[in-house]
């Protein structure tokens, strides 16, 4: 959409005012700095989707929209999770961490914070593998998307 | 030559073919009003709240399909103006308003006279725009105008900084602009017109459901051609009368809640329905789960989320209504396939059936003042060729039932937000767009109050609006309502403590008349008529439990009307 000011709270301002869930929304400058790319995940019923599409096509702002979940595409979501790390939990979240692709980027002697880019299942099953109680904070940066092959939003 | 911001507004005004602006002045406008005052082209008309200036400039659009115009200042400015916006955003209608800022700089720091107008107004507007330097000016208002007029027409404001009116830019208007973000599509798909026009003849009952969108496209001509063509009935939505010669045997009256009995039957029964630039409102459709439980349906409008967003359809065109019903109209021609004479025969007699339940009779013996009976004066005083615009409420719903409307754009009214106040000022509008035409506020005294003070208006700028008020001492819709649904507990309808509007319209300057009598109703209309360069002000005493027929309670179908 248009790098305007303004853009993000018209689309924000859709999905609230007619009721559409926002699970996710991202958006960043593209290559061409008056263009801004989003990253909206939603969910409802196929006409609800229908009409979402619909609504966002008529913003004036919006330039093009695609639906990535109609064909094969990748997604990633980056998390931060800092986690109480003292005795054998350092090694344990350690070991975790390697099978998850994470990092440990940040460590104090009884905390570690680590860092987990992957789609949103898998960030949520690696929640899901962290005792709850030792979770200090967690920061989710909502899904980015983009076609598989040579497809792109211009093409 | 360099210009200021206040002079390149006036100038692309101007250029955009503007005559007339509806506002009223304040601090952050007054180098918009002092270049104003320098030249002669735009004539700019004061009103008396800026909620009138937006729905005379709506008026202004409705009855002229060419984007109406209003400014006002910042903050009280621009919050009186919503309301105004919000019943064109609702309608569809091309408007500009521009609203007055505070500095630049001074934006997001409580200022004096701030508010967010662009915030405030971003969900009843097609789109808003906020200009920060002189620079952009002409090219955003060449935008605001081609956004607010193409494609779904709607308003555009454009909300205007105190300092960007001073500062000073080279005047260029541009004479073509295209926005990558902004194309509306025209031309239909011709498998899917085609498609469309094989269902059409293959309809053994068909019926013409038109709306706004046929008034709004100027496709009025060719509905009627394509219309006539076939010999289908056809119904209009509230928004949509006159787009079709609502004295032709062919039209059935508006449908909906309030519609008649043999246009909701038809549809009900219908099995094929050919929906063009109508947009299935719950007014219309009643209860969704019987809406014409036997029809395949074709549906033609230039917004894709008007399709299937409340009736899943069968054959979506999206395009303009003009360049979609002259495809259709072209290829009937070519084609030698015709309508099923038989069935259409059957079908018609079964129309006729329904419209012998003649459902909109009503009691002329009462020895009251029926507002039927007023309106029904108001047709033939004015031989159905006034602009009639109107308030909401009971009146509105007389006013459409009983004014037979021949022409697109004379049927003036608040149809989406139902914005009580809208009449008076729309009229203003109308009639500064046709200054030698009837124009006819039908509105009820509670509905005028909300704008009353626009009788000064008018004065000022002799404008000889014929008020028809349908004074019936009751916020009657709301009565009505609580008449049915509610045991007659009439909490807070009854209108008490009303002026005396005779006096009230004299002390603005006008003339104004009471009827009360049934017998003299039609003297009355005659007289104010000749009046032609006075604002009359009717006070027609109406018998005050009068209800709207047929009605078409909530979760019932479109068969299951309530008749007299
Ligand atoms: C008290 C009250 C009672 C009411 N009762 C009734 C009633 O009984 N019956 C009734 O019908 N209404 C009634 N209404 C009005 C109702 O609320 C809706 O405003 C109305 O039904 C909508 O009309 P429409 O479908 O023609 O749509 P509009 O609001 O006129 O919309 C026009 C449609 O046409 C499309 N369009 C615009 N331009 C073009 C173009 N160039 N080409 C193609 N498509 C285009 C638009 O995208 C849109 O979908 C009532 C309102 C009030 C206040
Ligand atoms: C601004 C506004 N407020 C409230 C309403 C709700 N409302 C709809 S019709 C109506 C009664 C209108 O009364 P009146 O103008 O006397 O018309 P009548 O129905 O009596 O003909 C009301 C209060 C509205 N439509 N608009
Ligand atoms: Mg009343």
């Amino acid at each position: 959409m248009e790098n305007e000011t303004g853009a993000l709270s018209r689309v924000a301002g859709l999905f609230s005012a007619r009721g559409y869930n926002i699970e996710s929304l991202t958006v960043a400058p593209t290559e061409d700095p008056s263009l801004s790319r989003m990253t909206v995940v939603t969910s409802g019923s196929e006409e609800i989707i229908e009409q979402i599409t619909k609504q966002l096509n008529k913003l004036i702002d919006v330039v093009k929209l695609v639906n990535l979940s109609e064909d094969e595409h990748i997604e990633r979501e980056m998390a931060l999770i800092k986690v109480k790390a003292v005795g054998e939990a350092r090694e344990e979240y350690k070991r975790l961490a390697d099978i998850f692709n994470g990092r440990i980027i940040d460590v104090t002697e009884a905390s570690y914070t680590i860092e987990l880019t992957d789609s949103g299942d898998k960030i949520v099953e690696f929640i899901a593998a962290i005792n709850a109680d030792q979770i200090i904070e967690i920061v989710r940066s909502g899904v980015s998307g983009i076609a598989r092959g040579e497809k792109s939003l211009h093409a | 030559m360099e210009l200021t911001g206040a002079e390149i507004l006036v100038r692309s005004l101007k250029e955009e073919g503007v005559k007339h602006l509806f506002g009223y002045p304040g601090g952050a406008v007054l180098h918009i009003y002092d270049a104003l005052y320098q030249q002669e082209d735009i004539k700019h008309v004061l009103v008396r709240h800026e909620q009138a200036a937006t729905h005379a400039a709506d008026g202004y659009a409705r009855s002229t399909g060419k984007a109406g115009v209003a400014l006002v200042t910042s903050g009280p400015g621009a919050t009186n103006a919503v309301t105004g916006i919000a019943t064109a955003f609702m309608d569809s209608i091309p408007m500009v308003v521009i609203t007055g800022q505070v500095f630049t700089n001074m934006i997001g720091n409580d200022a004096f006279q701030e508010v967010d107008s662009i915030g405030i107004t971003r969900p009843c507007v097609k789109h808003n725009f906020l200009v920060k330097d002189v620079a952009d000016l002409a090219e955003t208002i060449k935008k605001a105008f081609y956004i607010a007029t193409t494609g779904r027409p709607g308003p555009v404001v454009i909300d205007l900084p105190k300092d960007v009116t001073a500062a000073k830019a080279e005047f260029n208007y541009p004479k073509e602009i295209s926005m990558r973000s902004y194309s509306p599509v025209v031309e239909g798909h011709m498998g899917q017109i085609k498609r469309a026009v094989t269902m059409m003849l293959s309809a053994q009952r068909p019926i013409f459901y038109t709306g706004g969108g046929v008034v709004l496209g100027r496709g009025a001509a060719e509905l009627t051609e394509l219309v006539q063509q076939l010999n289908y009935p056809v119904t209009n939505t509230l928004m949509g009368l006159g787009a079709y010669p609502a004295t032709d045997k062919q039209f059935l009256g508006m449908l909906g809640m309030h519609g008649t009995y043999e246009a909701n039957m038809t549809m009900h029964h219908c099995d094929v329905l050919i929906a063009i630039g109508a947009r299935f409102d719950d007014r219309v459709t009643g209860n969704i789960e019987k809406f014409c439980p036997h029809a395949k349906i074709i549906h033609v409008d230039i917004d894709p989320s008007s399709i299937s967003k409340n009736v899943k359809v069968d054959v979506p065109i999206v395009g303009s209504v003009t360049n979609v019903l002259q495809e259709m109209i072209a290829m009937l021609k070519e084609g030698d396939k015709k309508p099923d004479e038989q069935a259409l025969g059957e079908w018609w007699k079964q129309i006729t059936e329904w419209r012998g339940a003649d459902c909109l009779k009503y009691d002329t013996e009462s020895g009251k003042v029926k507002p039927q009976q007023v309106v029904e004066a108001l047709y033939r005083e004015t031989n159905g060729d006034a602009y009639v615009t109107s308030d909401v409420g009971q009146h509105q719903m007389w006013a459409a039932q009983y004014y037979k409307f021949d022409k697109p754009y004379r049927w003036i009214n608040s149809g989406g937000l139902g914005t009580m106040g809208f009449g008076l000022p729309a009229a203003m509008g109308v009639q500064f767009a046709h200054p030698d035409a009837t124009v006819a506020c039908v509105t009820g005294e509670g509905s005028i109050q909300m704008c009353i003070q626009e009788l000064s208006t008018c004065l000022q700028y002799g404008l000889p609006i014929k008020i028809v008020a349908l004074n019936n001492r009751y916020l009657g819709m709301v009565r009505q309502w609580q008449e049915f649904f509610y045991d007659g507990r009439y909490a807070m309808s009854y209108m008490d403590a009303l002026p005396d509007f005779v006096k009230l319209a004299e002390s603005y300057g006008h003339v104004g008349m009471r009827i009360d009598n049934p017998a003299d109703v039609d003297g009355a209309m005659e007289e104010a008529m000749k009046l032609k360069d006075r604002l009359v002000f009717m006070d027609f005493v109406t018998d005050s439990e009068e209800n709207v027929y047929p009605m078409i309670p909530a979760g019932a179908g479109l068969n299951e009307m309530i008749l007299v």
